[in-house]
């Protein structure tokens, strides 16, 4: 009962961040909505007894992500956006689409609603099982990820450091002479 | 236990810890002006109490009597937010906190008709088995209390604090985390009380990881924006940093949130690294309860102690170096640290 209590308090915050998301027009709140949303499906997790995975949501998304977006949007100091009418193509293909994925999805749960169900927490929450499963029965796949980020971090780095820049670091380092333009600039690390 | 004991229990015991850790938080800022009075040849506070002892409690009323300015050009719905948001991560991520071992209450008979006890419960708000992460993920939330009140101050020195404070805190909270695995992969538990219990007979973690405990150590100055690492709120080039446009009780929030997290810092290197509550225990059973506690408020006030030393003896840091020590020196650091322990474990395993 607590639970069911719980989960509805968590899941309607959560929902409500969603909208307010969307309705917002200035990025920062947009963006803190966004962290409500993260932080509340972190307690729904914590209600599923996975507290692991709760505690990774809120470090990992709530923490790092939503972190540098909001410096990003601070640092590029984002005004209010402009609101468009919306394309034709979104209003055509996606409200029909929304409308048979939420039929879809409810149509499977209540089809499915006396399959076998588990008990709150007996599935493997705990660190030493997510471990075991990461490092044991799914390395292959977790090693790919891993490098498939390690490519997306190179791709930044390339698009990031323009041809110019790299151009005058070699040139530096050739003769040895700091171009005085580059002292203290903030852009270069 | 039943569920209204356990509830009558965790109130008593969150209002305990919040106020020990709120007076623990008033008298680190006398701590602080004392020790750099006397650093610098001067005597600091006198004039309140008996030392200036007094001194936290008059400074607080000031900065309620204070009038709480609000200036036009805030953004004021996240102005307003900042601040709370700082202080509540500050004293929540103290919940996960142990503070000793357990404490054994008797059966205590009031009357005829109502009895207390017998209570077993630990000297911590709550055991869960993913302290260490709880706490983690609670201090990268208070990022937002610093940048949000640097953005929507809407003035230049505010903005450049509240943009150098989350990329510091950031980039360190990298290395920090990092700092931590070492003990972890000793331990093989997140939660802070087992940690503790791993380090019985002075097998502190401090001799097994001393790498990991000054790059712990160093990271935690930078988390909590402490000189050498307060470029955040560098007073000679920016005013006070995010918080200049911060003024009564708002501004006390921030400063109340800073050395709330430095509490909890200092909390944390305790049980990490220093064997938390143990020391030698001895006599009755309630001096058994209690000298551990003592043990370990000694040893977190070593580590403020510490904190106050450092802030009065090296000069602040350049930006661009601060970034370069983090990213270059401190990180390769941990990481290498990380890979020597798990291959020391899996060679000795």
């Amino acid at each position: 009962m607590l639970h069911l209590i719980l989960f509805l308090f968590f899941g309607s915050i959560c929902v409500a961040g969603a909208v307010n998301l969307l309705v917002q027009r200035h990025p920062i709140d947009s963006a803190l909505s966004l962290v409500v949303v993260m932080a509340s499906l972190a307690a729904e997790y914590l209600l599923l007894g996975a507290e692991f995975v709760a505690a990774i949501q809120v470090i990992v998304y709530a923490g790092a992500i939503m972190v540098l977006f909001v410096f990003v949007i601070m640092l590029l100091n984002a005004g209010v956006e402009e609101r468009s009418k919306g394309s034709r193509v979104a209003i055509l293909l996606g409200i029909p689409g929304v409308v048979i994925g939420a039929v879809l999805v409810a149509w499977t749960l209540l089809h499915r609603a006396n399959a076998e169900t588990v008990a709150i927490g007996a599935l493997p929450g705990y660190p030493r099982d997510i471990a075991w499963l990461l490092f044991h029965d799914f390395l292959l796949p977790f090693e790919v990820t891993s490098i498939l980020i390690l490519i997306a971090i190179l791709g930044a780095v390339v698009l990031a450091s323009r041809p110019e820049a790299v151009a005058r670091r070699h040139h530096e380092t050739e003769t040895a002479k700091p171009a005085p333009e580059l002292v203290g600039a903030g852009k270069e690390r | 236990m039943s569920i209204t004991t356990f509830v009558i229990i965790s109130i008593i015991k969150s209002v305990a810890v919040i106020f020990i850790l709120l007076t623990a938080v008033a008298y680190s800022v006398w701590l602080e002006r004392k020790v750099s009075a006397h650093i610098q040849n001067r005597w600091g506070p006198t004039r309140v109490g008996p030392f200036g002892l007094l001194q936290p409690l008059a400074d607080g009323i000031k900065f309620i009597f204070k009038e709480d300015l609000t200036q036009p050009h805030v953004y004021k719905p996240l102005y307003i937010l900042a601040p709370i948001l700082a202080v509540v991560f500050a004293i929540t991520s103290i919940s996960v906190v142990p503070f000793g071992n357990l404490m054994e209450i008797p059966e205590i008979n009031v009357g005829h008709w109502f009895t207390i006890g017998p209570i077993e419960t630990p000297f911590q708000i709550t055991d869960l088995n993913i302290g260490l992460l709880v706490i983690l993920g609670i201090t990268s939330m208070g990022v937002y209390g610093v940048a949000l009140a640097g953005w929507s101050s809407n003035s230049k020195y505010s903005l450049l604090g509240g943009l150098r404070a989350s990329a510091q805190m950031i980039s360190y909270e990298v290395s920090l985390g990092l700092s931590l695995v070492g003990v972890l992969i000793l331990t093989g538990s997140f939660s802070l009380r087992d940690i503790v219990m791993a380090q019985q007979h002075l097998h502190w973690n401090i001799f097994l990881q001393p790498v990991a405990f000054f790059t712990y150590l160093i990271s935690a100055y930078a988390e909590t924006n402490r000189t050498p690492f307060d470029l955040p709120e560098a007073e000679s080039e920016l005013v006070a940093g995010y918080h200049t446009e911060y003024s009564a009780m708002k501004f006390a929030m921030f400063f109340m949130a800073e050395y709330a997290n430095m509490v909890t810092v200092a909390c944390l290197a305790t049980l990490l690294f220093f064997g938390g509550w143990m020391g030698p225990v001895l006599g009755p059973p309630l001096l058994r309860m209690v000298l551990p506690i003592v043990w370990f408020c000694l040893k977190v006030f070593f580590f403020m102690f510490l904190y106050v030393w450092v802030r009065w003896t090296l000069p602040r840091f350049r930006y661009d170096q601060l970034m370069a020590f983090g990213w270059k020196v401190l990180l390769p650091v941990a990481m290498a640290n990380v890979v020597v322990t798990a291959l020391i474990v899996a060679w000795r395993a």
